[in-house]
C-alpha cells in the first residue's frame, strides 16, 4: 500500500501529461498550466529538505569540533545574513539584498568559475599530448575553435574564425545529434519505466 | 560589471559603491589565492559563497515562487489581479508540499513518496512526447538537408552541401558507435571508427568552447580588479571602469 499508492499517483499524473499533449482543448491547457504551478509549489517545499541537510552537516561539524569547523560558522552566518536581509528588505533592485548579490555573490561566482581556467589549462596539457590519431583530432579541433574565437586567430589566418564556425555547425552537430538521439531514447525508456512502476529508486527504500 | 553598478548612498562617509568594489575585490583575491595553495582566505570565500548562494536561492524562491503562486492566491486574494476569491485548488499542492516534510518524521516518512511520485510522474509523462518531438523528429528533420543547396548566381553551394553530407555521415557513424547489439566488424566497424573521429571533433570543439568561456570570466575579473578596484586606491590604468 505504501508503495502501490505512489506508483498509481505517478502513473495517473504521467498518463495525464501524455494525453494532454495530444489534446489541444482549452480545458487541458488550463489543467496543464495549473499542474505546472503545482510542481513549482511542491518544489519550493522540497528546498526545506535541502536547507535541513545543509544545516545538519554544518551544525554536526561544529558540535563535533571537526577539522575546519570554524568555516561552518561562516557558512551559517552568511546564510543567515543574506536570508534575513532578503526577508526584511525584499529582493528588488536597490535593496541591501540586491547590493549583497551584486558585490558578494556575483564576484564569488564569477571568480570561482574563472579559477577553472587555470585548472582546465593544466588538464589540457595532460590530455592534449597527442599520442593517438584520435587525440590529435581532439587537440587540433580544440585549438582551431579556441583560436577562431579570439582576435589573434584572425591575425594568424583570415579564414580561421570561419573554419571554427564551420566545425561548430557541421561535424560537431553531426556527432552531438547522434549522442542526442541515444540520450532521448534512453530518457524515453526511463520515463516509461517510472510510469509503469518498474523504476522505483526515486521512491526510496522500504515497503 | 554588476559590482560596479552605481549606488549613491553612503555609510560612515564612504560611498556604498566604493565599499561594494572593495568587498568584491577582496573576495576575488581571496578566491584567487587558491592558485598559491589551499588557505584560510580561500576557504573563507568558499564558505561565504555557499551560505550566500543558498540564502539567495531561498529568498528568490519565496518571493518569485511561493508568494505569487501559493500565498497570495490562497491567503491574500485581494493582492491578486482578477481574483474573485481564494484559489482553494492550491490546497492540494500545499498539502503535497507539506507531505515532503514528513521525511523529518521517520514513522511517517513514507508519505513523502506521494509528492515525489506526483512530480516524477508529471515529469516522466511530459518528457515522452516532448523528447519524441524535440530530440528525435525535429533533429531528424534538421539532419535531412539538401546535398546540393542553391547558391549565389543560380549555381550550387557545394561547401554547404559537403557540410550537410558530413552532418548525415556524422550522425549515422556516431549512432553506429553507440550500437552495441552487434560486433563492430567489417562495415559496422569502419563506420564506428569514423564515429569516434566525429566524437573527438565534437569533444575538442566542446573543450575549446569551455576553455574560452572560463577565460572570458577570468578576463572579466582581471578587468574589474584593474579598472574598477585599483582606481579606488589611486592607481589609474585607463580602460573600461566606473570612474
Amino acid at each position: 500500500m505504501r508503495l502501490q499508492v505512489p506508483i498509481a499517483i505517478g502513473f495517473l499524473a504521467g498518463m495525464f501529461m501524455i494525453v494532454q499533449y495530444f489534446v489541444p482543448h482549452p480545458a487541458f491547457k488550463t489543467a496543464y498550466d495549473a499542474l505546472e504551478e503545482w510542481v513549482m509549489i511542491i518544489g519550493a517545499f522540497a528546498l526545506v529538505l535541502g536547507l535541513q541537510s545543509l544545516f545538519q552537516t554544518h551544525i554536526d561539524k561544529i558540535r563535533r569540533r571537526r577539522e575546519g569547523y570554524s568555516y561552518s560558522f561562516v557558512t551559517l552566518i552568511s546564510f543567515a545574513v543574506m536570508f534575513l536581509v532578503g526577508m526584511i528588505y525584499g529582493h528588488r533592485p536597490g535593496t541591501l539584498f540586491d547590493w549583497l548579490f551584486d558585490h558578494v555573490e556575483v564576484p564569488l561566482d564569477a571568480t570561482i568559475f574563472s579559477l577553472l581556467a587555470f585548472f582546465i589549462a593544466s588538464a589540457a596539457y595532460r590530455t592534449f599530448r597527442a599520442r593517438t590519431p584520435e587525440a590529435t583530432v581532439l587537440l587540433v579541433t580544440a585549438v582551431i575553435v579556441m583560436l577562431g574565437r579570439v582576435p589573434i586567430g584572425e591575425l594568424i589566418h583570415a579564414k580561421l574564425p570561419d573554419l571554427a564556425e564551420w566545425i561548430m555547425v557541421f561535424p560537431t552537430v553531426g556527432a552531438k545529434r547522434g549522442i542526442l538521439f541515444g540520450a532521448a531514447l534512453g530518457g524515453i525508456a526511463t520515463a516509461l519505466r517510472i510510469l509503469l512502476g518498474i523504476e522505483r529508486s526515486h521512491l526510496g527504500g522500504g515497503r | 560589471m554588476p559590482e560596479a553598478a552605481a549606488t549613491s548612498s553612503t555609510i560612515f562617509g564612504l560611498s556604498t559603491q566604493i565599499i561594494g568594489i572593495w568587498v568584491a575585490a577582496l573576495l576575488t583575491l581571496a578566491i584567487y589565492s587558491f592558485l598559491y595553495g589551499d588557505n584560510p582566505a580561500y576557504k573563507l570565500g568558499e564558505h561565504i559563497f555557499v551560505g550566500v548562494s543558498v540564502a539567495y536561492g531561498a529568498v528568490i524562491l519565496w518571493y518569485e515562487g511561493l508568494v505569487p503562486l501559493l500565498i497570495n492566491p490562497l491567503f491574500r486574494p485581494h493582492l491578486v489581479e482578477d481574483a474573485t476569491g481564494p484559489k482553494y485548488s492550491l490546497i492540494i499542492p500545499m498539502v503535497l508540499g507539506l507531505l515532503i516534510l514528513s521525511r523529518f518524521v521517520p514513522r511517517y516518512d513514507w508519505l513523502s513518496r506521494w509528492p515525489i511520485a506526483f512530480v516524477m510522474g508529471l515529469g516522466a509523462g511530459l518528457s515522452i512526447p516532448r523528447s519524441v518531438e524535440s530530440y528525435i523528429l525535429r533533429q531528424m528533420h534538421g539532419t535531412m538537408l539538401p546535398l546540393l543547396p542553391p547558391g549565389a548566381n543560380g549555381g550550387y553551394d557545394f561547401l554547404t552541401g559537403f557540410g550537410n553530407l558530413l552532418l548525415v555521415v556524422g550522425v549515422v557513424c556516431t549512432l553506429t558507435y553507440f550500437y552495441f547489439s552487434a560486433r563492430h566488424e567489417g562495415l559496422l566497424g569502419r563506420a564506428s571508427r569514423v564515429g569516434i573521429w566525429f566524437l573527438m571533433v565534437a569533444f575538442g570543439a566542446g573543450f575549446g568552447n569551455t576553455v574560452m568561456a572560463r577565460i572570458s570570466l577570468l578576463i572579466g575579473r582581471v578587468q574589474f580588479l584593474l579598472y574598477d578596484w585599483l582606481p579606488t586606491i589611486g592607481i589609474h590604468l585607463g580602460g573600461p571602469g566606473v570612474g
